[in-house]
């Protein structure tokens, strides 16, 4: 029962942790549907790299609130995201090789701007730009609670306004320009839902693994429906049970004498869940499949 | 065996220059097969395979260290390619999807068991080219100089050997997969080789740059390179140059002003990447613009040259070659058409005759060409 007083659960602290990392599950998840969908599961981990110059940047130019910094990182992501498709688009150039190259140089400068900023600025260490990089959950406050929140609330209404469109574009992109949708509009929407994901999301999880959450809650909640809404609900779903679980459980192995991550350790349950749908869904499992093949022979 | 002249600073840019010449010769490949992103994973697993290697050998210098990690890479590759097979999603969502899951326990081990031995986090994440020259490689107590750039060197030697031994395999292979397995060339075995040498040279790269801005070395001189060329043999002379002179810069840099020097290097390349994009000879923006500027007015030329050519010799010549009113037959502005019959005089294919235009033999030369491409 050790493991179970450690949980701590009647702790303040913890409490707000757990429910912040919940909610950049949901939100990921929800967000994050979109994007594998449409196949561009790697746009998140461009945009979330490309972050991490801005975060800087803005820390440079006298942010130190989280808000500020985050608001630095959603315009140097959003940047990121143009500068690849604006190079892939118009050129001999493979869109990958673009994206890798875009996301290690902009990491780069991101690193070389943080390091002069804890050489040249004096008490930068205290402001935690760190955190960016790695994440570190048990830095959230309220304050973090209520951003997460109300980006998630944004992006709900956001999407249930264009529900339709939304639909018809990550289906059908050709269809849906004939039908007179504004395809590069929707497009541009729903790149700017992914940018903003991943910026709240950043200071929990950080630059690195933010990207698991925007995809995988999505792959483990695609083999249990085919259906649009439903899908992204369940991801929701999903991503929040796993934020909540990682930080329990990292909070529960951990004690004085040693930390367990809980970036890792989120990235670690919701891929758990994910290796679990593939292999046991009713519909499309590995299991059912192998059961299948044995009781009705072809 | 290291000449007294050689400071600390030489042997850091060494070593950068030898991570950008080795990773630049694999990259190309990478660029053109478009396996960029999972040489990304790859390289974000390794973290996990060295600390494996690390708690197994418990000796940092170990080369078990190398072949571990190089292992664990190509056992990425192989469980994304797993995973694409059951058909359960797509290549993008695999690769999301293997590498932070591999790369996650990795950090947690590192943060559990290595906590302060030189292989923690922040070192394995981010590199550490700063220290590289504190770790000496020695033959019979003779000093070689900084272990990764010997290391480093090695490995650019072999991959610069295995793509010259091998360039026509690779070669086809990259280009046409297809024909490549019709003439029995194995491009299986040549993708894991390629694969291998990858692994090996993001590990050996790994001390001094870390998991991320290795994949700066991997794509962006390749990238650079592409839009200078179109021959695979060129590609890869300009991607080495262009990934020496950005180490050399970027460090000289990163001195000047004390910043990070991996990063500041790949900020250097994707810079020079920048204004090879707008400079580049043929596939500049620079160079696009102005084609387009050229294209635009030899196209007004040739038309000028049809306008007088579809008259030549009816009722309504007189009328329709006469410069002073030509703008209204065109549908150009004044301006316009004043400059284009003065260009076309200058190019040889009209000439004035009196108030009237007419057509010379290059003019009536360049009609006919036009008229050959029109279906």
């Amino acid at each position: 029962m050790n493991l179970l007083q450690s949980l701590a659960l009647d702790d303040p602290t913890v409490q707000t942790v757990t429910a912040g990392t919940a909610l950049i599950g949901a939100v990921g998840g929800f967000v994050g549907t979109f994007a594998v969908i449409r196949r561009r599961s790697l746009e998140g981990d461009a945009v979330s790299h490309a972050a991490l110059p801005g975060v800087a940047i803005a820390f440079c130019l006298g942010s130190r609130l989280p808000i500020g910094l985050q608001i630095g990182g959603a315009i140097a992501g959003w940047f990121a995201l143009m500068t690849v498709n604006g190079l892939s688009r118009r050129s001999v150039l493979p869109f990958d090789a673009v994206l890798g190259g875009v996301l290690a140089v902009f990491f780069g400068i991101g690193l070389a701007t943080m390091r002069a900023i804890q050489q040249y600025v004096p008490g930068a260490a205290n402001h935690g730009l760190e955190r960016y990089l790695f994440g570190q959950a048990a830095t959230m406050r309220m304050d973090d609670l209520h951003a997460i929140a109300g980006f998630g609330l944004i992006a709900v209404v956001t999407l249930m306004l264009l529900w339709k469109q939304v639909k018809l574009v990550s289906f059908d992109p050709a269809y849906a320009t004939v039908q007179g949708i504004p395809t590069r509009f929707i497009d541009g929407v729903l790149a700017a839902l992914v940018v903003g994901a991943v910026v709240v999301g950043l200071q929990a999880v950080g630059v690195v693994l933010m990207s698991a959450l925007l995809v995988a809650p999505a792959v483990a909640a695609r083999q249990w429906t085919n259906r649009l809404g439903p899908l992204s609900i369940l991801a929701a779903g999903i991503g929040a049970i796993a934020g909540m679980a990682g930080t329990l459980l990292s909070t529960a192995l951990s004690d004085e004498t040693r930390s367990v991550s809980t970036g890792p350790t989120i990235v670690l349950c919701v891929t758990s869940i994910v290796v679990a749908s593939i292999l046991f869904s009713p519909r499309s499992g590995l299991l059912s499949q192998v059961f299948r093949r044995k009781v009705l022979p072809t | 065996m290291i000449p007294a002249w050689v400071t600390p600073a030489h042997e850091t840019t060494a070593v950068m220059v030898a991570v950008g010449a080795a990773c630049a010769v694999p990259g190309v490949f990478l660029v053109l097969r478009k396996m960029v992103l999972i040489a990304d994973a790859m390289s974000h697993v390794l973290l996990l395979g060295i600390v494996l290697a690390y708690l197994l050998a418990n000796d940092a210098t170990s080369a078990w260290l190398y072949v571990g990690a190089t292992a664990s890479g190509v056992l990425t590759v192989a469980l994304v390619e797993m995973l694409q097979r059951t058909k359960r999603l797509k290549e993008d969502a695999a690769i999301s999807l293997v590498f932070p899951a591999l790369f996650s326990i990795g950090v947690i081990l590192s943060t559990l068991y290595l906590r302060n031995t030189h292989l923690d986090a922040d070192r394995v994440l981010l590199g550490s080219v700063e220290l590289a020259f504190l770790d000496r490689f020695t033959i019979q107590g003779i000093d070689c100089g900084p272990r990764s750039f010997v290391v480093l060197s090695i490995c650019f030697l072999g991959m610069l050997a295995f793509a010259i031994a091998f360039y026509k395999e690779l070669k086809l292979s990259t280009f046409d997969a297809g024909l490549a397995t019709t003439l029995g060339f194995a491009p299986a075995i040549l993708h894991y080789a390629l694969m291998t040498s990858v692994s090996l040279t993001t590990v050996a790269a790994f001390d001094a740059v870390g998991p991320v801005l290795v994949l700066a070395f991997f794509a962006v001189p390749p990238l650079a390179a592409r839009l200078l060329t179109n021959r695979l043999s060129r590609m890869l002379i300009f991607s080495v140059a262009f990934a020496i002179i950005g180490a050399i810069g970027g460090t000289q840099l990163a001195f000047q002003l004390d910043l990070n020097i991996a990063g500041t290097v790949a900020g250097v390349l994707g810079v020079m990447f920048a204004f090879v994009w707008v400079l580049a000879p043929e596939r500049g923006q620079i160079a696009n613009v102005w084609r387009e500027y050229q294209q635009r007015r030899r196209f007004r030329e040739t038309m000028l040259a049809m306008h007088l050519h579809r008259h030549e010799g009816t009722l309504s010549e007189p009328e329709e070659s006469l410069a002073a009113g030509l703008h209204l037959h065109l549908n150009w502005t004044e301006a316009e058409t004043a400059a284009t019959v003065e260009r076309a005089i200058r190019h040889n294919l009209i000439a004035r005759s009196g108030e009237f235009l007419r057509l010379t033999e290059t003019g009536r030369n360049r009609v006919a060409e036009m008229l050959n491409t029109l279906p």
